[in-house]
């Protein structure tokens, strides 16, 4: 009984809410917010109206979903290499954060977006320059989660390993990232979202395929039901990957004691 | 009966100029195999300093260390160290098979007997089936028997102890002080404890080093007259232990008030109770000594 409840208490809010925009959509008629239940159909004939052999999946799944989805998790994972790689070094080293503390500052301060002229210019329309505003603005919270999660590691923690003469490998992947791993999924879960975010904003500018562009392109063609369901899918995209990400975070974290506590708690019930 | 540990001249020194603090003066002193000698000092002493030297955690300022010959540079293969901070200590994201496996690692050792010996270590320590838990699932008490486990599954020539039991309650260290001496007896470890305990310094010991208050400097070496079969009551009822541990008292006491030992207090005064108080002096001091240190790595970068 109570995983149901459960569900509906979280749930309830937002099915209600959807109930009141369909309504809201259907007495106002107003072109540009079409009702839920339209940008539905229109979803389902954008991308779930295929051939059999393709699983009814449409071409704009192939040609925009993954492609935008590819590019995500391109940029964001050389984000998590660059930032923890580059974070460990970092936050283990005594001097190296006051050397580039201030351009790390003054960098991140620059709104991401804001690069995609740059980025433009640099790598003309392509994939490259896509990849390279999503690292530039996902690297951040990475980075400084790193720095900051490495630190971390108690005087005693450090004396112990030191007693062992444990070689330096196993001091950084038995010891150092370990201690880091909760602040460094913190910045993890973060910068997923933000490469999202930079994916669409990259698509808009400069591309010919991908979530970003099908949605601009909707809009100059007045297809606002086509655009709504983009902006739906990006939502659920979001949800989903933030949400694959929670389970691989439990997974590895369960060494903590409060999450061990939470488990027993929610097997109990 | 062979010579395990040898200190000669140790001097270490922090800082320099003006600010500088001397931890330690010219230690010399000497732990034979088989030995479990402690360390007993007040709070604030150099303790600790003395034991990282020894380690090889931190490089002495002036002196020599010496383990079955060989000249300590670095910590020693064949050393281990127990720390008081057992909570600290063990990896929390490590089970605690895992941690007592965790300096087998890069021994040349099969998956197998790694677990073998993990296993053996936990058993040692009164701790069987315990394996697949984490650290903070199990009591202080028992955290802290992981970490002599893991110290143990090394194999150790030199078993060295900071403070072990200060950390866990009274009746837990009594339980602990009688498996350490078991386990030392039973594989013959040698082992150095350093603690600002007199009773447990005593009670321990085959052997009690006093340090003076800082710079820590020995102001005697007694050899213990007790049994070696020991037994919390009995023991610490016998004359022999109370005797000797007035004697540690008042020599503690007495590099406790400044310059030399005088005629300050007289001896007949210095019995039992007067013990008992050294003892809590010694213990509230001690307190604030671990305050002090346990707000030091937030000022030191690292």
């Amino acid at each position: 009984m109570r995983p149901v409840t459960g569900f509906l208490q979280r749930w309830s809010l937002f099915f209600g809410a959807v109930v009141l925009w369909e309504l809201a959509a259907r007495l106002a008629e107003d072109p540009f917010f079409p009702p839920p239940t339209t940008i539905l159909q229109t979803a389902g004939q954008l991308w779930f109206s295929g051939p059999a052999g393709h699983l009814l999946l449409t071409g704009s799944v192939f040609n925009d979903i993954l492609p935008s989805l590819g590019r995500v998790f391109g940029g964001w994972l050389i984000a998590v290499l660059v930032g923890v790689g580059l974070g460990t070094f970092l936050g283990r080293s005594k001097t190296g954060m006051d050397y580039v503390g201030p351009l790390f500052a003054f960098m991140r301060a620059v709104p991401p977006p804001t690069l995609v002229p740059v980025f433009l210019v640099l790598f003309s329309i392509g994939t490259p320059m896509k990849l390279a505003t999503i690292v530039f603005g996902s690297v951040w919270p990475i980075l400084l989660n790193t720095v900051d999660g490495v630190r971390s590691v108690s005087t005693t923690q450090r004396e112990t390993a030191e007693s062992f003469r444990t070689p330096k490998a196993y001091w950084v992947t038995m010891v150092v990232l370990p201690a880091a791993l909760p602040k460094i999924f913190a910045g993890l879960r973060l910068s997923l979202s933000l490469a999202l975010i930079l994916m669409v904003v990259s698509e808009m500018v400069g591309a010919t395929d991908g979530i970003g562009y099908q949605l601009i392109f909707a809009q100059q063609r007045f297809d606002f039901p086509a655009m709504w369901a983009w902006i739906v899918l990006l939502g659920v995209l979001g949800y989903g990957l933030n949400a694959l990400l929670l389970a691989v975070e439990r997974r590895m974290l369960d060494w903590q004691p409060t999450r061990g506590a939470a488990r027993a708690q929610t097997t109990g019930a | 009966m062979a010579t395990m540990l040898e200190v000669n001249g140790l001097n270490h020194r922090y800082g320099s100029g003006e600010s500088e603090h001397v931890a330690v003066r010219d230690l010399t002193f000497t732990v034979e195999t088989g030995q479990l000698a402690c360390i007993v000092g007040p709070s604030g002493c150099g303790k600790s300093t003395l034991l990282r030297c020894i380690s090889g955690l931190i490089r002495p300022s002036d002196g020599e260390v010496r383990l079955h010959g060989d000249e300590v540079d670095g910590v020693p293969e064949d050393l281990a160290v127990v720390f008081q901070d057992y909570s600290r200590s063990l990896f929390p994201w490590l089970s605690v098979r895992q941690n007592v496996e965790f300096p087998l690692r890069w021994k040349k050792l099969s998956r197998a007997e790694r677990r073998e010996r993990a296993v053996e270590a936990l058993e040692w320590v009164g701790l069987p089936g315990v394996g697949n838990k984490y650290p903070w699932q199990l009591s202080g008490g028992m955290q802290q028997r992981v970490s002599i486990a893991r110290a143990l599954a090394r194999r150790p020539a030199l078993l060295l102890m900071d403070e072990p039991f200060a950390s866990v309650d009274a009746q837990t260290r009594f339980e602990l002080e009688d498996l350490l001496r078991t386990v030392q007896v039973k594989h013959g470890s040698t082992i150095l404890l350093v603690t600002h305990d007199i009773d447990e310094s005593v009670y321990l010991g085959d052997r009690v080093l006093v340090l003076s208050k800082s710079p820590a400097s020995i102001v005697a070496d007694l050899p213990v007259e007790l049994p070696a079969e020991r037994d919390q009551i009995a023991t610490r009822a016998s004359s022999a232990f109370v005797s000797m541990r007035s004697e540690v008292a008042k020599l503690l006491h007495g590099s406790g008030t400044a310059g030399p030992v005088t005629a300050e207090g007289a001896p007949a005064a210095e019995d039992a109770p007067e013990a008992e108080q050294a003892r809590a002096d010694l213990t509230e001091a001690d307190a604030a000594e671990q305050a002090n240190t346990a707000g030091e790595p937030a000022s030191k970068p690292h």
